[in-house]
């Protein structure tokens, strides 16, 4: 068997993580290999080192049967590795052909450019992945999808034997990533060598030939795509069988009311939203993007204005114009957003548990208790099992679930009552995912009131006690959770749409 | 945008939105000078005219050198002081060693692609900040200024032919009746040749190429700080340039000279549609903004406006200018 590439031994140290243990993988040529793994196994950083992106401390590299360092992007480029990286590395910029020519500029003498050639050149590397598109121009104006097509062909027009796709599908739509797996097996039956990296586990199926399986560094295994289950896969990233454990739905009858929103509408994004959450329960938003899950979230939170409509917490009407006073009223709201809009990334775990209760830990001239904040935290940090050496620790450090659970430690701290958790398992790992059912759970055990909102029926149907679904701007209806829903349910009522709306249209 | 509509591809920077920021600006400048000849018949006078394009000419050339770094996403705020040193070493090569008029030239020149290149190598080699980086050469250039000059001026009184490289006019001998100063014809000669170097070399491409996502061009296998390092050796040279024609204006090197010129710079190229957060500018905007500073000075002068007032005008009209640029982005 000839291989394209093969990488022994590989090892490799970030300051405090081991980011790569005795690490290896094997490329054939002509052949789709998955490289599977949650975040942080070490999937991106072994291809990364392939790319010469990061020198390995140890370990052998071998491309067509010959031991090669690869010093650096550019040795990369010459012993025919491109790589796509997951986040699009285009210059907006700059034209289309200048982006794929980019260090390869055709010159003339004094350092001039050969505009012409250049675009040339980039014109044939469009029309070998049958890309029609004027390579003059620019990339800002053009679809994600589009700037994903100009990174291959930037990759390819390299005359790349190995082409390294990270996450390529992460934000295409389904007739995107069916146009994508087009061009990747046109590239198969010439010969290229694809490392696939992806979390998706149905493009598995689709389009690779052989998984390899990444877990804390380390190589688990290579297996055959078509013969191995999903299931088996899975736990193979996760290192156990993961159960698919079904919502407990609790009795609530005498539970007491801690949210009620009456009418609630804002122009053509909520329409008379009324619904009602008791202490205890978890009620699932479910609805296809656009219905106005979020719109709903934001407006009891505050964050946006809204047009009519009364939200009464814990039985006294709230008049909520702002997050502060939805803070006030004990409404707490965990974006899908964490890094942008929940996390302070660069300060530590305790600066961002006490974020939102600084006036409860400071004195008259605004000096923090840091002892104070210290205890709270660490209580936090206990109670939700956040995965972290210390509170001191910078939360960009922490895995994405330990993230989320350092945003829902803030909200508890400021004793808010009413959670709405926006997404809470986006971009989050497989096995964390588990986890986060379970604190979402035992949340509700402690009677706190939930709203979660999830694009993944799964997911819905897995957390809920009730299920709202949505659908343009309209509450459609509201299931019970549990086993006596399903997803054909839900999805019938997601797409109910108005039939005053359809008029309106035509 | 005509220029754009004839020749697409032709110019990264005139494709760009920051074509509507250049228009906006030339319409700016040219209700200034519809304004000022209204209110004042002195205001249109060729002798104006001539003021108006002699007094752009330094801030020009600096405006043109700030563009390159600026369009990296840098900054450099050593240029005015940079130009002030490169005066100096002029008056050191001609006045002090008495060498011929070239030397000098080639002197200050190569003085300024010097500290250019040291700013770049503490940008692009040492990882400081642009902005921390240069401010320290700045306040290093100021200083090395008058120590070598010992604080007093350094006239040029050895070399007669030292004046005309900004004040002769070299038009005025070919053309009678146009008495364009040299100091203006070498700041469009400047603006033409950067303007070709943005748009047509390998050191432009980067120019943008970095503005826009270094760590894409470096990914791509390019020497990133080895062409950040040569930008900014060659806003170091343009520097140069402007330090011999603000020498030669007054035919002396004056040591205390230069600081605030890089602001009033870095206001042109802003004024003139350039992006602080790099990737896109031209040359063309930055003249125009050039141009809108002297004429509002001028005509504000002209209309017997107190200077103090002259200098609040032209803080509004950077602000003004950055929030259209502003506004329009946020329209895309």
């Amino acid at each position: 068997m000839s291989y394209l590439v093969r990488m022994t031994g590989i090892d490799k140290h970030f300051p405090g993580v081991h980011a790569l243990r005795d690490a290896r993988f094997e490329l054939q040529p002509g052949e789709v290999h998955a490289l599977m793994g949650e975040n942080g196994a070490g999937k991106s950083t072994l291809m990364k080192v392939l790319a010469g992106i990061y020198q390995p401390d140890a370990g052998k590299i071998e491309v067509a049967g010959e031991e090669v360092t690869v010093a650096g992007p550019r040795a990369a480029q010459a012993l025919g590795i491109g790589i796509i990286h997951q986040e699009l590395s285009l210059m907006k910029d700059l034209t289309v052909a200048q982006n794929i020519m980019i260090g390869r500029e055709p010159r003339k003498s004094f350092g001039r450019l050969d505009e012409g050639e250049l675009n040339r050149r980039a014109a044939a590397a469009l029309a070998s992945i049958h890309m029609n598109i004027d390579p003059r121009t620019l990339v800002s104006g053009l679809t994600i999808a589009r700037q994903q097509m100009i990174e291959i062909a930037k990759a390819l027009s390299n005359r790349s034997r190995i082409l390294i796709m990270d996450e390529p599908t992460a934000a295409l739509t389904d007739s995107e990533i069916a146009e994508l797996f087009a061009i990747i097996r046109v590239l198969k039956s010439e010969g290229v060598g694809i490392v696939y990296i992806s979390h998706k586990m149905d493009e598995l199926k689709r389009i690779a030939d052989r998984v390899t399986v990444m877990r804390d560094g380390e190589f688990v295994g290579t297996v055959g795509a078509a013969e191995t289950p999903v299931s088996t896969i899975i736990s193979m990233m996760v290192g156990r069988a993961l159960t698919d454990e079904a919502v407990r739905v609790p009795d609530l009858t005498h539970a007491p009311t801690a949210l009620e929103v009456r009418n609630l509408s804002r122009g053509r994004a909520i329409r008379n939203v009324s619904f009602t959450l008791r202490r205890g329960e978890i009620l699932g938003f479910a609805g296809l993007m656009g219905a106005g899950r979020t719109e709903v979230a934001r407006a009891i939170f505050g964050a946006d204005p809204r047009d009519s409509g009364e939200i009464i917490v814990d039985g006294q009407p709230r008049n909520i114009r702002s997050p502060r006073e939805a803070v006030h009223a004990g409404i707490g709201y965990l974006s899908e957003d964490r890094k942008n809009f929940g996390l302070a990334l660069g300060m530590d775990v305790r600066a961002n548990i006490g974020m939102a209760t600084l006036k409860r830990y400071s004195d008259g001239l605004g000096r923090i208790d840091e002892k104070g904040l210290a205890v709270a935290a660490r209580k936090y940090v206990a109670s939700l099992a956040i995965r972290t050496p210390s509170d001191r620790q910078e939360v960009r450090l922490l895995s994405g679930g330990n993230q989320q659970k350092v945003v829902v430690a803030k909200w508890l701290l400021r004793d808010c009552d009413v959670l709405i958790f926006d997404e809470p398992t986006r971009g989050i790992d497989v096995g964390a995912k588990a986890e986060i059912y379970r604190l979402l759970a035992s949340l509700a055990e402690q009677g706190k009131a939930l709203i979660v909102i999830s694009s993944e029926l799964p997911e819905i149907l897995r957390v809920s006690h009730r299920i709202a679904v949505m659908c343009e701007g309209r509450l459609t209806g509201i299931l019970p959770g549990g086993a006596a829903t399903s997803q054909e349910d839900i999805m019938h009522l997601a797409t109910q749409r108005d039939t005053t709306s359809k008029e309106h249209a035509a | 945008m005509s220029v754009n509509a004839i020749k697409p591809g032709w110019d990264a920077g005139l494709k760009s939105s920051g074509a509507y920021q250049k228009l906006l600006a030339f319409a700016s400048l040219v209700a200034l000078i519809v304004v000022f000849s209204l209110a004042s018949p002195n205001f249109l006078q060729t002798s104006n005219i001539i003021a108006i394009l002699q007094a752009t000419s330094v801030n020009g050339v600096l405006a043109i050198g700030a563009t390159l770094v600026i369009i990296t996403g840098g900054i450099d705020l050593s240029v005015g002081t940079l130009m002030t040193f490169c005066a100096v070493i002029a008056g050191v090569v001609l006045t002090y060693w008495g060498l011929p008029l070239p030397f000098g030239i080639v002197a200050a020149i190569a003085a300024g692609a010097v500290c250019g290149l040291i700013s770049g190598t503490l940008v692009a080699k040492m990882r400081i900040p642009p902005f921390i980086a240069t401010l320290g050469m700045m306040l290093i250039l100021k200083g090395l200024s008058l120590v070598i000059s010992g604080t007093k001026p350094i006239y040029f009184n050895g070399t007669p032919s030292f004046p005309t490289i900004s004040t002769g006019s070299l038009i005025g001998a070919v053309v009678p009746g146009l008495p364009i100063p040299n100091g203006v014809l070498i700041l469009f000669l400047v603006a033409g040749a950067v303007s070709y170097v943005l748009s047509r070399t390998v050191l432009g491409r980067y120019c943008f190429a970095l503005g826009s996502n270094e760590e894409a061009v470096r990914l791509s296998g390019v020497n990133t700080d080895g062409w950040k390092m040569a930008i900014y050796a060659l806003t170091g040279a343009i520097c140069g340039i402007a330090g011999l024609l603000i020498a030669s204006r007054l035919n002396s090197a004056q040591p205390a000279l230069g600081q605030g010129y890089e602001l009033d710079a870095i206001a042109a190229v802003v004024i003139g549609g350039t992006s602080l957060s790099g990737g896109r500018g031209t040359i063309l905007g930055t003249i125009i903004g050039a141009l809108i500073m002297s004429v509002l000075l001028n005509g504000l002068r002209i209309l017997s406006v107190a200077q103090e007032w002259q200098t609040v005008l032209t803080g509004s009209i950077i602000i003004v200018a950055v929030y259209a640029d502003m506004m329009r982005r946020r329209g895309n």
